[in-house]
């Protein structure tokens, strides 16, 4: 019983934040300058004619309060509409482009992940020369912008050494210095989250106790130290999802790599509504997916909140 | 008669900090004979736990060890690697540290705790684990073993905890069991239990190092007492020796520490020359009520945690309240401080009605009722420097020059230099803590002073301390004490009259010598059975 209210009440939730975005979207776009009308044409032939058979076929006569709500009743069915630009339907641009996009967030997503867990794990608490590089090294990552990262990358591993390809995505070459570009910046936050958690840990008296059994260090960090220094890791998935998919949108744009990235840049700056409006219903229910997966990774790694 | 079972001779520790070097042990000898329970008695900072770690090599992180003779059975354990050490850690000596909530992994299942000893050592194969961890658990009596492996160290009563974590430190079936403080932070009843488990296993055999900063709580397990102070043994000797006839001044101390039936009226701390040793008398005046409550009630959701209680404070008087975890003690100093509303109950304070009235009517009588609490560090802005600290507490107005002469004055009072005027709480050691807290609290010249287990983190030494501090205070300003203990040593030294509560609700009460001279209740018994005393166990005939 309880669980299902809990999931009725996740799902409510979810359904207000999606609604708040889209409809933020909606106003935002609606406020920019320009005319819909003018975005529709783009570069075609432009008469009293067509102008009044756009209006007439996107319906752009009704008010702005009945278009929204159409638009809101069509995105609950699943109906994106239409690219202006385009002239397709947007969920088959999204669907064109989404798999590469996704590729390349797994791919940094996985490669963050690692790098951060390898590090941390070698440097927490010991290795003092080993950890202040590290440490500086991360903090050089975080705070240097996405696209220098990738250009300086390029440069070396491109130009100079020519051992990955400069642009484009068709094959695994082409994917590593993107996913790396994305994964840096990642990796050094939670590099020093995880060992921050792990040195926090190695300082309990549970410690002494397992140490006390006669179990290896590296059963001490495993076993016991890791899971408490995932925790606080666990409160960065949400923040995770949202550096990729923006990240994504500038490391597409740094190697010419086809994807989301490149759509929506292109349907901001051509005032392209419909496609817009998808890719943020898309980031805004992803990033409620992964919220609700971190919810339930809490629960997972520490027992102490679950109800009995 | 074959080797001992550890050998030490001349043993320092010293921890490496940039700066400077802590030498926390400095040249001490002892040896741990088989079958034997030997006992390590002093304050923190003594070197006691350094001196126990370190016969497992985890003396703790840039501790540098060296000794004439460290023989851990006969091998010496000075030219020991990494690897050999693992050896010795749970199956040549368990360890049992104190409060089992933080000692035992808190993510993990009490069996997986209990069993990784197994596992380190290949002992048990991985399927017949769970039975083993059963049979261990059955050992130290926790019931429901099944049930108590499948569940997670929060969900354990303190004492079920305790009794996982000696599991857990047996399970390597040990020659020595190292038993640091485990009875510390525990009620007295559920320290009685776990004192009679371990001797339980000394009768069965094993060997004992115990760490405690209480020669009570050594008392009836002990073979020998080694008495530790800076780092140095100033006193050892067989238990009935060194509690009948202790020889260094030091030790003398810490057995006169100890709060008891006996020291009423007498100080518990050093003699200092010039304050008499005996107390002075508190000026008690019944036909003044300070405080009242009749018909205290406090409800959550279904569970009812204080279910009528009736009391009465004069003016000057200290009046007592014991129990253990959980009988709803501190809920009625809530409820009589006024920060928790009762379900049911009026409550009184100098005449006029505390409880149910608006926090705008008590305000301007707050100042009259003050609060000194177990963890006073919690009760700190850890950003206060002691001098704001305390001087926060006293009538807004003053201007900078008399409200420092009048911090230093409290600071006096409570036995703190000026110096400590700029310093912040987490650089204060616990007595000193608690001390700042005393000052805060007596700086508006409260007429009442409700002291929620005031002592219960401090050592013997400190407590004694704090105690005779309380008193003066009573006797020379005319407070009165609500003092709120599990200890009844603690109570019986100090109070008037003792009310004693039992879920929620008062099951005795009286003038304190009648109640623990002649207690009528059946649970006011078992906390008085449960009392250790500084008096050795009857040592037995015949062994050598």
């Amino acid at each position: 019983m309880t669980v299902v209210r809990a999931v009725a009440r996740r799902l409510a939730t979810a359904a207000v934040v999606l609604w708040a975005a889209a409809t933020a979207a909606y106003l935002a776009l609606l406020l920019a300058p320009g005319d819909t009308v003018d975005s529709i044409i783009g570069d075609g032939p432009d008469t009293p004619q067509i102008r009044a058979q756009v209006i007439a076929e996107w319906g752009l006569d009704r008010p702005d309060v009945v278009q929204y709500l159409d638009y809101l009743a069509r995105a609950a069915r699943g109906d994106l509409g239409r690219s202006y630009l385009l002239q397709r339907p947007v969920s088959d641009l999204i669907g064109e482009h989404l798999p590469a996009t996704v590729t390349l967030a797994a791919a940094a997503a996985v490669t963050g992940v690692v790098l951060a867990l390898a590090v941390a794990l070698l440097t927490a608490g010991r290795r003092p020369l080993l950890r202040r590089a590290a440490s500086t090294t991360e903090l050089v990552l975080v705070s240097t912008p996405g696209f220098l990262i990738g250009i300086v990358l390029l440069n070396v591993f491109s130009f100079r050494l020519g051992w990955f390809p400069v642009s484009g995505g068709q094959d695994f070459s082409a994917l590593v210095l993107p996913a790396l570009t994305l994964a840096l910046p990642v990796a050094g936050v939670l590099t020093q989250v995880l060992r921050d958690g792990l040195e926090r840990a190695l300082d309990e008296p549970f410690v002494v106790t397992a140490r006390s059994r006669g179990i290896r260090e590296r059963a001490v960090l495993a076993r016991h130290a890791l899971r408490h220094a995932l925790l606080p890791a666990i409160t960065l998935v949400g923040w995770l999802s949202g550096i990729l998919l923006g990240g994504a949108v500038i490391t597409e744009q740094v190697f010419g790599r086809p994807g989301l990235g490149q759509v929506t840049l292109q349907a901001v700056t051509a005032k392209d509504m419909p496609v817009v409006l998808a890719v943020v219903l898309l980031s805004a229910a992803v990033y409620v997916a992964v919220s609700t997966l971190a919810d339930l990774a809490y629960l997972l790694v520490d027992p102490r909140l679950r109800r009995s | 008669m074959s080797t001992p079972l550890v050998r030490v001779e001349d043993l320092h520790v010293t921890f490496r900090a940039p700066g400077r070097d802590v030498a926390a042990v400095r040249g001490i000898g002892f040896e741990i004979r088989r079958g034997e329970c030997l006992a390590v008695v002093g304050e923190s900072g003594s070197g006691k736990s350094v001196t126990a770690r370190t016969l497992v090599g985890l003396a703790g992180p840039g501790a540098h060890v060296r000794a004439a003779r460290l023989d851990l059975d006969g091998r010496d354990a000075r030219a020991f690697s990494a690897r050999h050490w693992r050896q010795v850690r749970g199956r040549f000596a368990g360890l049992v540290l104190q409060d089992a909530l933080v000692s035992l992994d808190p993510l993990r299942t009490v069996g997986d705790e209990v069993g990784e000893v197994l596992d380190a050592h290949g002992l048990t194969p991985r399927r017949q684990q769970p039975e083993q961890v059963r049979r261990l658990l059955e050992r130290v009596h926790v019931p429901e073993p099944d049930r108590r492996a499948r569940q997670y160290p929060h969900q354990l009563s303190g004492g079920l905890r305790q009794r996982a974590l000696i599991a857990s430190a047996l399970a390597g079936e040990p020659s020595l069991i190292i038993a640091d403080e485990p009875t510390t932070a525990l009620d007295v009843t559920v320290q009685a239990q776990i004192l009679r488990l371990l001797g339980e296993l000394r009768d069965a055999g094993a060997t004992l190092l115990l760490i405690s900063h209480d020669l009570s709580v050594v008392a009836r397990l002990a073979d020998r007492i080694l008495v530790m102070r800076d780092g140095v043994v100033v006193e050892s000797g067989v238990t009935a020796q060194v509690l009948g006839e202790p020889q260094h001044p030091y030790t003398r101390l810490l057995l006169a520490a100890v709060p008891s039936a006996a020291s009423r009226g007498r100080r518990l701390s050093a003699p200092v020359t010039t304050l008499p040793r005996t107390l002075p008398p508190a000026p008690v005046d019944p036909s003044v009520t300070v405080l009242s409550a009749t018909g205290l009630r406090k409800r959550y959701g279904a569970h009812e945690v204080v279910r009528g209680v009736d009391l009465s404070i004069a003016r000057g008087e200290t009046l007592g309240l014991v129990g253990e975890s959980g009988s709803g003690k501190t809920t009625v100093a809530q409820l009589l401080f006024g920060t928790v509303a009762a379900t049911e109950g009026q409550v009184g304070f100098e005449g006029v009605p505390w409880a149910g009235v608006p926090e705008r009517v008590r305000r301007p009588l707050r100042r009259r009722m003050q609060l000194i609490s177990q963890d006073p560090l919690g009760s700190f802005d850890p950003r206060y420097p002691v001098e704001r600290i305390v001087g926060e507490a006293l009538e807004p107005g003053l201007d900078r020059r008399t409200r420092r002469d009048r911090v230093v004055d409290l600071l006096d009072r409570v036995g703190l230099g000026s110096d400590l005027l700029e310093r912040y709480p987490r650089r204060l050691s616990g007595g000193q803590r608690q001390r700042v807290a005393i000052a805060r609290a007596i700086a508006p010249r409260p007429s009442l002073l409700i002291c929620d287990e005031p002592v219960s983190a401090l050592d013997v030494s400190v407590q004694a301390q704090v105690l005779d501090l309380l008193a003066d205070i009573r006797a020379a300003d005319g407070t009165a004490l609500l003092f709120i203990s599990h200890d009844l040593g603690v109570v019986h030294h100090l109070a008037d009259r003792v009310l004693v509560m039992h879920d929620g609700q008062v099951v005795e009460q009286g003038p304190v010598g009648d109640v623990f001279h002649h207690p009528r209740h059946a649970y006011t018994r078992s906390l008085i059975d449960a009392l250790p005393t500084p008096a050795a166990r009857p040592q037995p005939t015949g062994v050598s």
